[in-house]
């Protein structure tokens, strides 16, 4: 059943993609920017689709430490590690656009900084599992890491919104030059991005409960 | 109430139960030798009821208290593997620094009373960096016993420790029975162990095969538990 | 009362033990002189530069010493198993943490301030126009680096890579605190006092201090216990 929505989740969401590619393929350049404009339909969704991500890792991160289910911290870990990807599709849009608009790869602009570091902050949350056998062991400490993790990124936000911005302010809603059928494939592109990540988080979830039985299987032949 | 109820305790690495079910209740006086292959769960299980990791399953309790509350702490005093004392400080102080974590009302005369019980007041203000290794493990047994614990879990405790140790670690011991306090251990010399025991615990895999008073043919064929219940 | 006391226990005990060794401050001493030493050759030390970029120099400093004293304070723990005896003691996690983290706190603290007059005298420098609003910044950054350093140390005590996952660990989290430090510091090196909008930045120190002096306290019995 799980497996069968899943899929149906998975063809729906690559469907949505190709259809709001083919419409995003027909807008027509923008005004000030031209063409790379439109890589702002991918890099706003992805940059969202990562912080649902953040606030759903906290929540199975939590729900670990509160219920002490090995479930919860595999859920943990796929959300991250999807999350992860979908900030790193956020960082290098970002980037490539940067690279058209402003002529540079990178600048310590607010947003941008933030960004790489919540990227950092997964990411070493990674690390440190990678660093722990015990998975009793791995979950607790990865658990409260990704508590930390969680509380620093508004910290984060404002103290780098403090140090310096550069980033183009929003501009959907009457936020000037964006036409209100644009936003829609925008909401249309999020939605997909949303069912990909979690169709990913599913697959990987797959995977950590799959290893989790291996690793037992493991010890137990090691025990007898 | 028992001293220790351990009530379907379950602990696991993953998905691998390293403690299943376990069930065991010592009595105020009892001497229960916890024996059992490698890698079948003693060393966990004393740590649990040490309180030093959560059980995934089931609890612990220690005159009725969870092993956590502070009040079920000042009842304990665990011996493990390690010494458990700072190579940095002298044995006065290692002893003074515990007496004071355990509230003690007089931790220098608590202090000074097990150092000499272990015969250790002539190096008492010595580095401990600087003791041999039997010296080493008689402060260990100062440490254990200096908050004077009535429930005393020892893992291994007769392992590794010289014959000096080991006639103080008894003596302390047998003293310990005498004023009703409950003790725990793990242990592979079973000999020793069984001499002290009034009960036996056998682990196998996690779980108890067996759970009975300590009979006389078992002290004086200590392979005997073994060979009844050990290897199925 | 009773918690303050087994806190100064803990503190107590970890000071001695350190001040005895002197290992861990004597490695973070050498360690920051080399930095303040290497930073010279990466730009032209003259003194206006070095005004313009102190905050960040120094705190660089400051977080790669502190770590390796950071690094020792549970390290210490695991000879002998005596985490083992702490935790067994009638000792909460909060009380262990917080002598801990005191500890820590005064030997990190020890080695900035000797830190801070070879800094003015390598780069020739006057520091001290500032005097009480950097030690103000001192203290609060002080504070949250030591705090997250603390419950990190005893993080990672037990697992693989332990020296270098704990600067993996605590620097991405430390951005907040140790940018606002940066900052306040460069401002009153240059010998201007906070105000405007600078008192943001003080007021960023004091929330991340409260905000993990918090978290920390409600999560150290599960990091110790699981």
């Amino acid at each position: 059943m799980r497996e069968k929505i899943m899929y149906i989740l998975g063809a729906a969401a690559i469907l949505l993609l190709v259809r709001d590619i083919h419409l995003i393929a027909g807008f027509p350049p923008e005004a000030s920017q031209g063409y790379i404009f439109k890589i702002i339909f991918f890099h706003v969704p992805a940059a969202i689709t990562g912080m649902i991500a953040a606030a759903a890792a906290l929540v199975a991160s939590a729900l670990y430490l509160m219920t002490r289910n090995l479930k919860y911290d595999a859920a943990a870990v796929a959300v991250t590690e999807v999350g992860l990807a979908f900030l790193g599709i956020n960082l290098v849009t970002g980037s490539i656009w940067g690279r058209v608009i402003w002529g540079i790869w990178w600048t310590w602009d607010a947003r941008l900084t933030s960004a790489l570091i919540c990227w950092l902050l997964y990411a070493s949350y990674l690390m440190l599992r990678h660093a722990i056998e015990e998975p009793t062991q791995r979950a607790t400490f990865s658990a409260v890491y990704s508590i930390f993790a969680f509380i620093d990124v508004p910290i984060v936000f404002f103290s780098i919104k403090w140090w310096r911005t550069q980033h183009p302010q929003p501009v959907f809603w009457g936020g000037g030059s964006f036409p209100h059928d644009w936003s829609m494939v925008m909401l249309w592109n999020l939605i997909a991005f949303v069912m990909l990540a979690i169709v990913m988080t599913a697959v990987r979830l797959r995977q950590e409960e799959t290893q989790r039985e291996l690793d037992s299987l493991r010890r137990m032949a090691h025990a007898f | 109430m028992s001293a220790v109820a351990v009530e379907g305790v379950w602990k696991f690495y993953g998905d691998y139960p390293a403690l299943r079910d376990i069930r065991l209740a010592a009595e105020k006086g009892s001497c229960t030798a916890l024996i059992g292959r490698n890698g079948a769960g003693k060393t966990t299980l004393l740590r649990i009821i040490a309180g030093f990791s959560r059980p995934g399953r089931g609890k612990i309790q220690i005159f009725g208290k969870g092993p956590r509350e502070s009040g079920a702490r000042r009842e304990v005093g665990f011996l493990g593997h390690g010494i458990a004392v700072y190579d940095e400080l002298s044995a006065l102080e290692n002893l003074m620094l515990f007496g004071r974590l355990y509230g003690l009302a007089d931790p220098k005369r608590a202090a000074l009373g097990w150092l000499e019980q272990t015969g250790l007041e002539r190096v008492k203000d010595s580095l401990v960096r600087e003791f041999s290794r039997g010296m080493r493990q008689r402060l260990a047994v100062a440490r254990a016993f200096l908050h004077e614990p009535t429930v005393l879990l020892l893992d291994e405790p007769f392992t590794a420790l010289d014959d000096r140790a080991i006639a103080v670690l008894q003596r302390l011991l047998r003293e310990a029975l005498m004023q009703g306090k409950t003790i725990l251990m793990s242990t592979h010399q079973l000999k020793e162990a069984l001499e002290l025991a009034s009960h036996v615990t056998l682990l196998n895999r996690g779980k108890v095969a067996f759970d009975g008073p300590c009979t006389p043919e078992m002290s004086a064929d200590p392979g005997l538990v073994y060979a009844r219940y050990g290897e199925v | 009362m009773a918690f303050l006391r087994r806190v100064l226990v803990i503190t107590a005990k970890d000071l001695r033990a350190e001040l005895r060794t002197k290992e861990a401050i004597n490695a973070s001493l050498a360690f920051a002189l080399v930095i303040l030493l290497l930073f010279s050759f990466a730009f032209d030390p003259s003194e206006q530069t070095t005004r313009a970029i102190s905050g960040g120099l120094l705190w660089i400093v400051f977080a790669f010493a502190g770590t390796l004293i950071l690094n020792r304070s549970f390290a210490r723990e695991l000879q002998n198993d005596c985490l083992d005896a702490l935790i067994a003691s009638p000792v909460s996690g909060a009380e262990l943490f917080l002598g801990k983290a005191l500890a820590n706190y005064a030997l990190v603290l020890a080695v900035e301030l000797i830190s801070l007059p070879v800094f003015g005298i390598f780069y020739n420098v006057r520091w001290t126009r500032q005097f009480w609003g950097l030690m103000l910044v001192l203290v609060l950054a002080t504070w949250g680096l030591t705090v997250i350093g603390t419950i990190f140390s005893a993080l990672t005590v037990n697992i693989r890579l332990r020296e270098v996952m704990l600067p993996m660990l605590t620097y991405p989290i430390l951005v907040p605190a140790l940018m606002s430090a940066m900052q306040l510091t460069t401002i009153l090196i240059a010998g201007q006092p906070i105000e405007g909008d600078s008192t943001a930045w003080l007021r960023m120190l004091v929330a991340f201090d409260v905000v993990y002096t918090a978290a920390t306290v409600v999560l150290v019995e599960t990091v110790l216990v699981g």
